[in-house]
């Protein structure tokens, strides 16, 4: 049972802190400055010679 | 086979190879003796097909000495040209049991006096056909394809690929022979006992290893989105799969296992699997064909690239709490119930992220719907994405699954989503990929592609109406009381009200598997046909 109460404590208190400030830091990151023309030169992975036909 | 070619340089790996024939070999008397020593019939047989499959590597292996080593420069494709000829296969043959099934709802009738053909065991039989057997050899070759283009590189690690994808057809093998032999844990969409379960647990680890290494030596420095995906899919299943078969079997001889959990804990696992198949399995690695098959289909980069990165995180971190949902008004505690369903609604916002940055993707070349049925199917799956997620979260809180909940309506849910989203993104694919993998301009007939997307839209709307129609009312009738307290419906007159839908859903289900024979013809008149393009995909460098 200490398992379970040091996982249920963990995971509605630091864990929870944790996860959300990585989801918030992913939301940040991509728009970092600069950000934009990178992924426009990203996106056209799929259309790039080679990929096939 | 000249004398020449039977050098060190014809056969590289020999002496690798004599360590996998080996290997082979201890593998087939493992199965034998196990076989031999078994304390029922179906392990037996199963330990049969085992050694089967055993021998055969083995002979393969053993064949390919002598023979010049393969050329290695360019895409490893004939892996994925196997892959999509299984997965349209298996395909056909899951919306054929599913059409029987539906049937035997409808008609008693069609439940034959013989235990392995009754509704019970065809059951899971349509479940894991569509899903894993349909659904995964889609996901293995167009992750398989899609991560040597989006990187540039070949498959890592020789042919280990192979081993994946016979790996995976045995394990289809194992798990569709044994729930007709009654083989089951009962668990669902994991059915499969455990020695079937530890066999897909290699084949996973295997698969992963190949994908994994491929990224690790990609000559494109950014990881497109479409991979993120398809990972994912791949290490969330893995864990999945071997948190929720815990088990202890009760013979290493037999084919009975019991869960390491027990009571709400067992229930609550096996629903934090099941939903995550269907948000991992079903919906992670498809919006992955979805992120590069709809840009290269309509010519145009994906809406909003930033918006796939943030719909790939949202949606990892929301989907794995879902699963409590499914466990509306049992004995799970309340606050765990509350949760997944407040994670569940919470999934709207990524899903139609997802959603919008699929459609969006044709602005500008909305034409190309009237023109090219192919991407007419991409479209229609991504918009049933949309209405089977919204419904999803809708039927999450618990005021409507009280309604909802052990109905038909759950059962037209599934269908929207696994017909409409899995089954026409996953088809869409195939017209796209089987042409170019086989060195063609084009699908043989166009017509024929767009009579199967009517075919298979109409039909997923008859199954779907039905069962919204059929649900609601089974959930009215038991629900309803007398003026003295007594519920107004015995069960039986429930399942009487609702022959006419069975039969409607069934009429649906029969629309759609027409609309696969259609593309089994088409296909294989495209295979077979004489429409040469200048070279097949498979000569293009990878270096290029």
């Amino acid at each position: 049972m200490e398992h379970y109460t040091f996982l249920r404590q963990l995971a509605d208190s630091w864990g929870l802190v944790v996860m959300f400030l990585f989801f918030v830091g992913v939301i940040i990151f991509v728009f970092r400055p600069g950000s934009k023309a990178e992924y426009a030169e990203v996106a056209k992975i799929p259309l790039q010679n080679g990929s096939e036909d | 086979m000249g004398a020449d070619t039977m050098t060190h340089k014809g056969s590289p790996s020999g002496g690798g190879a004599m360590v996998m024939m080996a290997l082979w070999g201890l593998l087939a008397i493992l199965a034998i003796t196990m076989g031999a020593k078994a304390v029922d019939t179906p392990f037996a047989i199963h330990m049969f097909i085992f050694a089967l499959a055993a021998i055969l590597a083995l002979i393969f292996k053993a064949r390919s000495f002598g023979k010049p080593a393969e050329d290695t420069s360019g895409y490893m494709d004939n892996v994925v040209r196997y892959g999509a000829i299984a997965t349209v296969f298996w395909g056909v043959v899951g919306f054929l049991v599913g059409l029987v099934i539906a049937l035997q709802l409808a008609y008693p009738a069609w439940n034959p006096d013989l235990e392995w053909f009754n509704f019970g065991r065809l059951r899971p039989l349509h479940t894991s056909a569509v899903v894993f057997a349909f659904g995964g050899n889609a996901l293995l070759c167009t992750s398989f394809y899609v991560v040597q283009r989006t990187n540039r590189t070949r498959l890592a690690l020789g042919n280990l690929a192979w081993f994946v994808f016979w790996g995976y057809q045995l394990f289809i093998v194992l798990a569709a022979t044994g729930y007709l032999l009654g083989v089951t844990e009962g668990r669902e969409y994991a059915e499969p006992e455990w020695y079937v379960d530890l066999w897909l647990t290699a084949v996973w680890v295997a698969y992963f290893l190949v994908f994994f290494g491929t990224l690790l030596k990609r000559k494109e420095s950014h990881i497109y989105v479409a991979n993120w995906f398809y990972l994912s899919f791949i290490v969330t299943i893995a864990m999945l799969h071997i948190v929720n078969n815990l088990s202890i079997p009760v013979s290493f001889f037999g084919s009975k296992s019991y869960s390491l959990f027990s009571g709400v804990q067992d229930a609550l696992t096996q629903w934090w699997y099941g939903h995550n198949a269907v948000g991992f399995f079903l919906t992670a690695g498809f919006l992955g064909m979805m992120y590069f098959f709809i840009p290269k289909r309509a010519n145009r980069p994906v809406y909003s690239y930033r918006l796939s990165i943030v719909h790939f995180w949202s949606l990892i971190f929301l989907y794995i709490w879902a699963g409590p949902h499914h466990l509306h008004y049992t004995a799970l505690p309340d606050w765990a119930q509350t949760l997944g369903m407040v994670f569940s609604i919470m999934l709207w916002m990524p899903s139609w992220g997802g959603m919008i940055n699929g459609l969006m993707t044709l602005s500008g070349a909305w034409d190309k719907l009237r023109t090219d049925p192919v991407l007419r199917m991409m479209v229609i799956s991504v918009a049933f994405y949309g209405m089977s997620t919204f419904e999803g979260p809708m039927m999450s809180i618990k005021a409507v699954n009280s309604l909802s909940h052990y109905t038909d309506w759950t059962i037209g849910h599934v269908h929207s989503g696994a017909l409409g989203w899995v089954g026409m993104i996953s088809m869409g694919c195939m017209y796209h990929l089987i042409p170019r993998l086989w060195g063609k301009k084009e699908v043989y007939s166009l017509r024929l592609v767009s009579w199967h997307v009517w075919l298979a839209t109409l039909g997923i709307v008859v199954y779907a109406s039905a069962m919204w129609v059929s649900g609601i009312m089974q959930g009215l009738m038991w629900r309803e009381y007398d003026a003295n307290g007594f519920l107004a419906y015995s069960f039986v007159e429930t399942v009487e009200a609702m022959h006419p839908y069975y039969v409607i859903r069934a009429f649906g289900g029969a629309l759609f598997l027409v609309g696969g024979l259609i593309m089994v013809y088409n296909l294989y008149r495209t295979i077979k046909g004489a429409q040469p393009v200048t070279q097949p995909v498979g000569m293009v460098s990878a270096a290029a």
